[in-house]
């Protein structure tokens, strides 16, 4: 396992500086630098003020020197500053994973303490009206844009009862426990709708799959109690699929959502990347999207390992040749 | 003094969650006993117990605390779509930072309501005929004349003028932003108006005289000076290309020191909002709120929706909903809130560009201008609230001119002028010209801008009617603005607004010396390639004007000369909703970038 962990670690590392590599030439071939932009905004710039700031943020030299410049550093540990916050990039990074990671974590951990009990009580009676019922929800989950259920929760929570607020992480002068729960919930419940409705249909129907298979029926016919079969012997395979998708929604947990974060003003990292983009802060948009990069591909290590837990058959043992 | 970094998310400490726990009395995890069988039943008590816990623990939520914070009338709360990128005054212009920072800093002299120039921090301005300011003959090096004028004034700063900490404004301070706005490695985008000054000659604590090397209509007033504060920025200016990210407007906002208005920032929460609270130091008319607070909501909805539950109390204007949201709003709720209108300089237009042969003809520019009606547009999308504009100078400057060529919406004149133009052969609706070629142009906007891309479908029924195709290709603002517009790559019309100060001189736009190209790096803005010496010789002319009479009779000219040649296509002057609640008074909205919070501690209650 060890040997497994450290390969895929190789790996991922090699990934991440492939990546780099692409982001920052992706990033550098968009059409306006930083410069360009000021010119469009600011009347006076001149072309001698054009070439004196392109020459002080480094946009004079080609594009390869550039990355091979920013990687040097990287690799010192300096990420250089961002440009749209006039802050080194893990400054301005530190607090919005943060965010997104409370905020992400508790919407996912809801969906998957929904989702699960709801797939199984729909899987243990396909067809049944409840299941049915799941169905429908699990659909209209799907469906629902997620701007369009944030406005809805807005309106009802905050703007017609008046109980929640509606967008922002506390109130000024506040930030106690309670008050940023008040505002946390209208997002966490935005985005756990979709996750609910998708993890609900991939439990029902992996818990469906299992439940025909033979050995649930001899776990049945040894006399088993039922509780102990669903939950110990079926859900246990169910997950498989389960894990896999709650491994890759684990990446989303750093790179953020953007629509919820902007729609209640939630400082994550999805909001943070977009803007970093669209203003072209290099440094900031290539450290977030690596970052993000970076957390996938532990995600998915993490869940080769849960694999091997969840289902014993499966070895990550390197077979040798004789 | 409070600063709240976002690192700063709150501890979920186990005493809370136990708290909170206790107050739910939750018993999630308790086995259930079950019957053999009923496993239905088990998952399906998992599930309820599950959403029982979600909903106490909602209910907790809502239980312990009130709806919405309490709004008390000494703390006003204003939303903004925006969060500025820096606080420093002199690096990066941009609205919201100058909205946020004229509540908290004062500048040497603004624009007032009428448009004129004003003292802020002077005591007055200079002019020649109060003897505060004198030509001189600019020399260079060796010490031979240029032949060029240059312009010596001298300006007193007022004896009540302190920085937040008790230090007072000082000439020092002027010395100080002055080399630090004239150094090319600080970052300041327009530092060329710091190299124009020559020398600062101080006098003592509190009056300098300017030596500017240009004598300019402009003279009298020192418009876009901020001083900095001497004596805690020095530091961040020993290494000039760190300052920017040294000044402590970055590394320590909420130091009251860098603030001489009626307000300075007690909190940044960066992304989400700015406290200000009242500045003791601050000799001025007192402001009637101990504290304001600036929220950033980008969403618009969201921001209607966080005025409607009291969350905030006022959507400013200069940084909120657009003039179409703003009209929406009235209609729902205007009987709660006082929605204000205040056309301003912002000159919404169709660029032309003038290398491709079909709009380098005039008759066509006019054209289509006359085939399209810019009152109705005006009218049914903007209720009337948006003036449509004849030229790029607005109605309320002192240079507007009426006696200039001004195109009706005539279609029948639109048509015969085509007829003349050459294009009369009508095929399938759209006109050709005796070599075939189709009458058709690009129109461009900034894709995802909601009220352009509505003008721009209906400007292109317009153009239908008369035989013209109209195709839309519009591009993300970065696009547009970052490469097609600036590099001169759409090919017919490209449509988007100006910004301006009042009586700002049109060099950059319409000089033929701005025209961008390779060869300036792409510098300038005269984006259609607009070439008329009369227009190059007037701008010039101008510039050096010192008599108001005869700089109106040139500005007349060179509005009549816009209206006679279009380069462009006038639309209207947009127009900003300032959405306030009922009881508050006070914020008059001028039109013009100097924003309503640089009259902050006039604004009341009632």
């Amino acid at each position: 396992m060890i040997g497994f962990i450290l390969t895929r670690a190789a790996q991922s590392a090699f990934v991440l500086l492939v990546m780099s590599f692409i982001i920052y030439v992706l990033l550098g071939l968009m059409p306006g630098d930083p410069i360009d932009l000021m010119i469009g905004a600011d009347p006076n710039v001149t072309t001698a003020d054009i070439t004196r700031l392109k020459a002080l943020q480094g946009l004079d030299q080609p594009l390869l020197d550039r990355y091979a410049a920013w990687l040097a550093n990287a690799l010192k540990g300096d990420f250089g500053y961002s440009r749209l916050f006039a802050k080194p990039v893990l400054e301005v990074l530190g607090p919005r994973l943060l965010n997104s990671l409370v905020l992400m974590a508790i919407s996912l951990a809801l969906a998957l303490m929904v989702a699960i009990p709801a797939g199984i009580h729909a899987a243990r009676r396909p067809g049944s009206w409840t299941d049915q019922a799941i169905n429908l929800l699990c659909f209209a989950g799907v469906s629902v844009p997620p701007f369009w259920l944030a406005l809805l929760l807005i309106l009802l929570f905050a703007v017609s009862l008046g109980a929640l607020p509606a967008s922002g992480m506390q109130t000024i002068g506040d930030g106690g426990l309670l008050d940023r729960v008040r505002y946390m919930i209208l997002p966490t419940l935005t985005l756990s709708a979709a996750g609910i409705a998708g993890y609900t249909r991939h439990t029902r129907a992996a818990m469906i799959e299992v439940l025909r298979e033979d050995y649930i029926r001899t776990a049945r016919a040894k006399g088993l109690a039922e509780r102990r079969v669903v939950w110990r012997h079926a859900l246990r395979n169910a997950l498989l699929p389960v894990v896999t998708i709650a491994a890759l929604d684990f990446g989303s947990l750093f790179s953020g959502a953007l629509i919820t974060e902007t729609m209640f003003s939630w400082l994550g990292m999805g909001k943070t990347i977009y803007d970093a983009v669209m203003g072209n802060d290099y440094n900031l948009a290539l450290v977030g999207l690596l970052l993000a990069t970076g957390v996938t591909l532990v995600a998915n290590i993490l869940a080769d390992i849960v694999y091997a837990w969840l289902d014993p058959r499966i070895s990550y043992r390197v077979e040798r040749g004789s | 003094m409070r600063i709240s970094p976002v690192t700063d998310c709150g501890s979920f400490s186990s005493f809370d969650l136990i708290a909170l726990l206790s107050v739910a009395r939750l018993r999630l995890w308790r086995r259930p006993r079950v019957k053999p069988g009923a496993t239905a039943r088990v998952s399906a008590t998992v599930l309820s117990r599950l959403l029982i816990a979600l909903i106490i623990t909602i209910a907790a939520a809502l239980g312990t605390t009130s709806a919405a914070p309490a709004q008390t009338r000494d703390k006003l709360t204003i939303g903004i779509t925006q969060f500025p990128s820096t606080l420093n005054p002199i690096i990066d212009s941009m609205l919201v930072k100058s909205y946020i920072l004229a509540m908290a800093r004062r500048q040497i002299s603004i624009f007032g309501h009428d448009w004129e120039a004003m003292c802020q921090l002077c005591t007055e301005l200079a002019t020649f005929d109060n003897g505060r300011a004198e030509a001189f003959d600019v020399v260079d090096k060796a010490g031979k004349p240029t032949g060029e004028k240059g312009v010596r004034t001298r300006f007193t700063l007022r004896g009540d003028a302190f920085w937040g900490d008790g230090v007072p404004v000082t000439t020092r301070d002027i010395v100080f932003t002055w080399k630090v706005g004239k150094h090319p490695e600080t970052g300041v985008a327009d530092y060329r108006s710091f190299q124009d000054i020559l020398d600062i000659e101080v006098h003592d604590e509190k009056s300098f005289t300017v030596v500017n090397r240009k004598l300019d209509y402009r003279y009298y007033a020192m418009g876009g000076f901020q001083p900095l504060p001497a004596h805690l920025e020095e530091k961040a200016f020993v290494v000039p290309k760190e300052y920017r990210n040294r000044t402590l407007y970055e590394t320590d906002p909420t130091n009251p020191g860098l603030y001489n208005g009626p307000y300075r920032i007690t909190e940044v929460v960066p992304g989400s909002h700015i406290v200000l609270s009242r500045n003791a130091q601050w000799r001025g008319t007192a402001p009637a709120f101990n504290e304001i607070q600036v929220r950033t909501i980008e969403k618009t909805a969201a921001l209607e929706a966080n005025l409607l539950s009291g969350a905030i109390d006022y959507i400013a204007g200069e940084a909120g909903l657009s003039l179409d949201q703003a009209l929406a709003f009235e209609r729902r709720h205007g009987d709660d809130y006082d929605v204000v209108y205040k056309p301003g300089l912002i000159y919404e237009h169709l660029d032309l560009m003038l290398d491709n042969p079909i709009l380098a003809d005039l008759p066509v520019r006019r054209a289509l201008i006359q085939a399209i009606d810019r009152q109705a547009i005006s009218d049914q999308l903007f209720a009337g609230k948006q003036p449509v504009a004849h030229s790029g100078v607005h109605p309320l400057d002192w240079t507007h001119s009426e006696e200039i060529r001004k195109y009706d919406y005539a279609p029948d004149k639109a048509r015969a002028l085509l007829d003349d133009a050459g294009w009369s052969d009508i095929r399938n609706g759209v006109r050709h010209n005796a070599a075939g070629e189709k009458l058709a142009l690009e129109i461009m906007t900034t894709a995802g801008n909601r009220v352009r891309e509505l003008v721009e479908q209906v400007l292109q029924d317009y153009w239908k009617a008369v035989g013209i195709e109209a195709r839309i290709r519009n591009q993300p603002a970065r696009v547009l603005f970052g490469e097609t517009i600036s590099k001169r790559q759409f090919t017919g019309l490209a449509m988007f607004a100006w910004l301006s100060a009042p009586e700002s001189l049109p060099r950059t736009t319409l000089h033929s010396n701005f025209i961008p190209s390779p060869a300036n790096s792409w510098a300038g803005q005269n984006y259609t390639g607009f070439n008329d010496p009369e227009m190059d010789s007037l701008i010039d002319a101008i510039e050096i004007e010192l008599d108001r009479d005869k700089r109106g009779a040139l500005w007349k000219r060179v509005q009549q000369i816009y209206a006679d040649r279009l380069p462009a296509i006038p639309l209207y002057f947009r127009a900003d909703g300032f959405i306030l609640p009922k009881w508050l008074k006070g914020v008059r909205p001028t039109g013009h970038m100097y924003t309503t919070t640089n009259w902050v501690e006039e604004w009341r209650v009632e």
